[in-house]
């Protein structure tokens, strides 16, 4: 029978169907880190058990560490508590651990891919919803409660119900400046924050074919915010191009074995999903978010929309968050007004973000009364990113590069945007007091973040690209 | 660890008729610090339930002494966003059992259950039966029968179905949690490593 490329990773990791119930499905590789793992520890401590496959797991601090001064002991007590905790279950239960100042810290969802970890056709589990970012490779990757982590620790399984497919595919060629991020904030806009629930979705067209790794991985990353379980793209030459040479992908004959399998996950001609959506991307635009979920977004030149497009049920919600931005219905979202830019996370802290923000900047300057963090999502990005000279280029245009971390993404260490102010993020959500209480958030890709660095507010950076 | 068993809740309600309550609502990501799940009821909504010096605000729902009860009742999508499960240990930590809504988000879902608080999904026109219900008469009662699969407005007698798979509810029914089943199936286990590919 033809199968979807979800069912054929799906299928080949069922140990066994609860009857009248989940599946229980093998996990090839679980990522962990300090804030949803030291519950699940602490779970297999008080059963006495042992983790099953030590060296299936892979763990780093990130979510709760500070940007600033990583070579000292973390200031907060508690924060120091819990990623000391990290380390003292890893040692205990022999778990590989990119601990802070390894040359591999840093996010969980970009250390992972550039060290070979996330390979083609596995299934990926961690405690973080965004693990939806290691689709990319043609993965099967969920993000998942800390109970599940502990069942993962002790069985190498899970307990998922299996579920539905969707195909989202998206044809033609992206206008100049548009990227991945306003690909997926336009569809999130489509569908909205539920328009997935329930499914998994496959990202398919030339559209998506023609983008890179990093690119491709922004875009599942964010599969999670229209309530899919997760999003992944079908392996192909850009896939193994990046994968081959990594540290802990195969090599040698092990390589051609690998590659071998990897050709075969594809999507049958005649497969069936069970819905499917089509977009092309000559209708896309930069995108920026207005509101406090990521499907309140708009094409960069709209409006807010008025009271009269939301639906009844929705207006509640759409007032309140109306009134936590301080915007108004039908206002114009160019020339507004921001305090800070936050440009890294899990979306967008990669490499070829920095350099997309690098290319955007040179030769302007940041505008004085914006506060800029510019967060590289790993130590390894950030060495790549040293002996680049791009930390020279941020600092002629007044930025400055902060040390790895989740950071401003969801504010748990001093990265906090003040209550009331306006912040221009390359992150995935917005959600109220996500980066701080009373933090308004606009979400949008780099070009747009480095357009409103530049300019102190909301700018269409089509209209200052450098050549 | 064994998740605390349920069979029958007849319980008053605490509405919260708010469309995409989001995980960073029900506890914001400053209190994931702990490492421990004790202790998450007490932030449970933080910053809907508390100003910024710390001072409960008068118009929030959990202030309102006129509402209480193990049954809270969210709009559509409700816990989207965040994998955390710190968000089911905060809605179990400050007591509630049952969560109603007319949409779960996915990982919210299977977390509530894995912490013994059982999300019932009900048509929007059932919910918005139970929110005028609750609007009439605050102290009005709603009973779920999990067994019966059934959830009932006492006061109209309108009842209607919800679903939840047969494994989840022996589990819930007998305070059963799946590692308990996951480590009786280790045979199974190896036995599909010896087809691993990886
Ligand atoms: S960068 Fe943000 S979304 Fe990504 S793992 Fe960290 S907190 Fe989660």
């Amino acid at each position: 029978m033809a199968k979807t490329l979800f069912d054929k990773i799906w299928d080949a990791h069922v140990v066994t169907e609860v009857s009248d119930g989940p599946t229980q499905l093998y996990i090839d590789r679980q990522f962990a880190h300090e804030v949803t793992s030291p519950q699940a520890f602490n779970g297999l401590r008080e059963r006495g058990l042992s983790v099953l496959h030590p060296e299936k797991t892979i763990a780093t601090p990130d979510h709760n560490i500070p940007t600033w001064d990583q070579d000292k002991p973390i200031a907060d007590p508690i924060s120091k508590f819990q990623v000391e905790t990290l380390t003292k279950n890893c040692e205990e239960f022999g778990i590989t651990l990119y601990e802070l100042g390894n040359n591999k810290n840093g996010i969980v969802h970009v250390v992972g891919p550039e060290n070979g970890y996330t390979l083609p056709g596995m299934t990926i589990v961690c405690g973080d919803s965004h693990t939806s970012t290691h689709g990319a490779f043609g993965t099967i990757a969920f993000g998942i409660g800390t109970s599940e982590v502990e069942m993962v620790l002790a069985s190498q399984c899970i307990l998922q119900p299996r579920p539905k497919r969707m195909l989202i595919s998206i044809d033609g060629e992206l206008d100049k400046g548009v990227a991945a991020k306003d690909i997926i904030l336009y569809i999130i806009s489509k569908l909205s924050t539920g328009g997935a629930t329930g499914y998994f979705v496959e990202f398919a067209g030339s559209a998506i074919t023609s983008l890179s790794m990093e690119a491709r991985m922004t875009l599942c990353n964010m599969s999670i915010e229209m309530g899919a379980r997760g999003g992944l793209i079908a392996p192909d030459q850009t896939t193994f191009d990046y994968i081959e040479g990594r540290e802990f992908a195969p090599k040698g004959a092990d390589w051609d074995k690998a590659l071998d399998y990897w050709n075969t996950l594809k999507t049958d001609d005649d497969a069936e999903f069970d819905k499917a959506h089509y977009f092309k991307a000559s209708d896309i635009e930069p995108m920026i978010t207005y509101g406090t979920n990521p499907g309140m977004g708009v094409g960069i030149t709209g409006s807010i929309p008025t009271l009269a497009d939301i639906d009844e049920a929705g207006q509640a919600s759409f007032k309140q968050s109306m009134q936590y931005m301080g915007f108004e219905p039908g206002d114009q979202m160019i020339g507004k007004k921001i305090d800070y830019v936050f440009v890294g996370s899990c979306t967008n802290g990669r490499i070829e973000d920095l350099r997309t923000f690098c290319n955007f900047i040179k030769g302007k300057k940041k505008a004085d009364d914006v506060v800029a963090w510019i967060v590289p999502g790993s130590r390894q990005v950030e060495k790549q990113a040293t002996e680049e000279g791009l930390i020279q280029i941020m600092k002629e245009a007044g930025f400055v590069m902060r040390q790895p971390g989740c950071s401003a993404c969801l504010a748990m260490n001093d990265d906090k945007v003040p209550a009331g102010k306006y912040s221009v993020s390359t992150s995935n959500r917005n959600f109220e007091g996500r980066q701080g209480p009373g933090a308004r958030t606009l979400l949008s890709s780099v070009l747009t973040a480095a357009a409103a660095a530049v300019t102190g507010v909301v700018t269409d950076p089509r209209t200052m690209l450098n050549k | 660890m064994a998740i605390e068993k349920f069979s029958t809740l007849t319980s008053s309600c605490i509405p919260l008729p708010i469309e995409n309550v989001d995980t960073d609502q029900i506890i914001p990501a400053r209190f994931l610090k702990a490492t421990t799940k004790e202790g998450f009821g007490d932030n449970l909504f933080r910053d809907w339930r508390y100003d910024k010096q710390n001072q409960p605000k008068a118009d929030f729902i959990l202030n309102d002494p006129t509402y209480s009860g193990q049954i809270l009742v969210g709009g559509k999508n409700f816990g989207s966003g965040s994998s955390r499960e710190h968000a089911a240990w905060a809605i179990a930590g400050y007591g509630i059992r049952v969560v109603v809504s007319s949409f779960f988000a996915d990982i919210f879902k299977g977390n509530a259950l894995n912490n013994g608080v059982l999300p019932v999904q009900v048509s929007e026109d059932f919910l918005s039966q139970i929110f005028a219900a609750i609007e009439t008469d605050a102290k009005t009662t709603v009973s779920v029968d999990l067994a019966a699969q059934s959830i009932t407005i006492d006061a109209t007698g309108a009842s209607e179905n919800f679903e939840i798979n047969g494994y989840k509810k022996n589990c819930l029914t007998n305070g059963y949690d799946d590692i308990d089943y996951l480590l009786s199936n280790k045979e199974k286990i190896e036995a599909w490593e010896k087809t691993s590919f990886y």
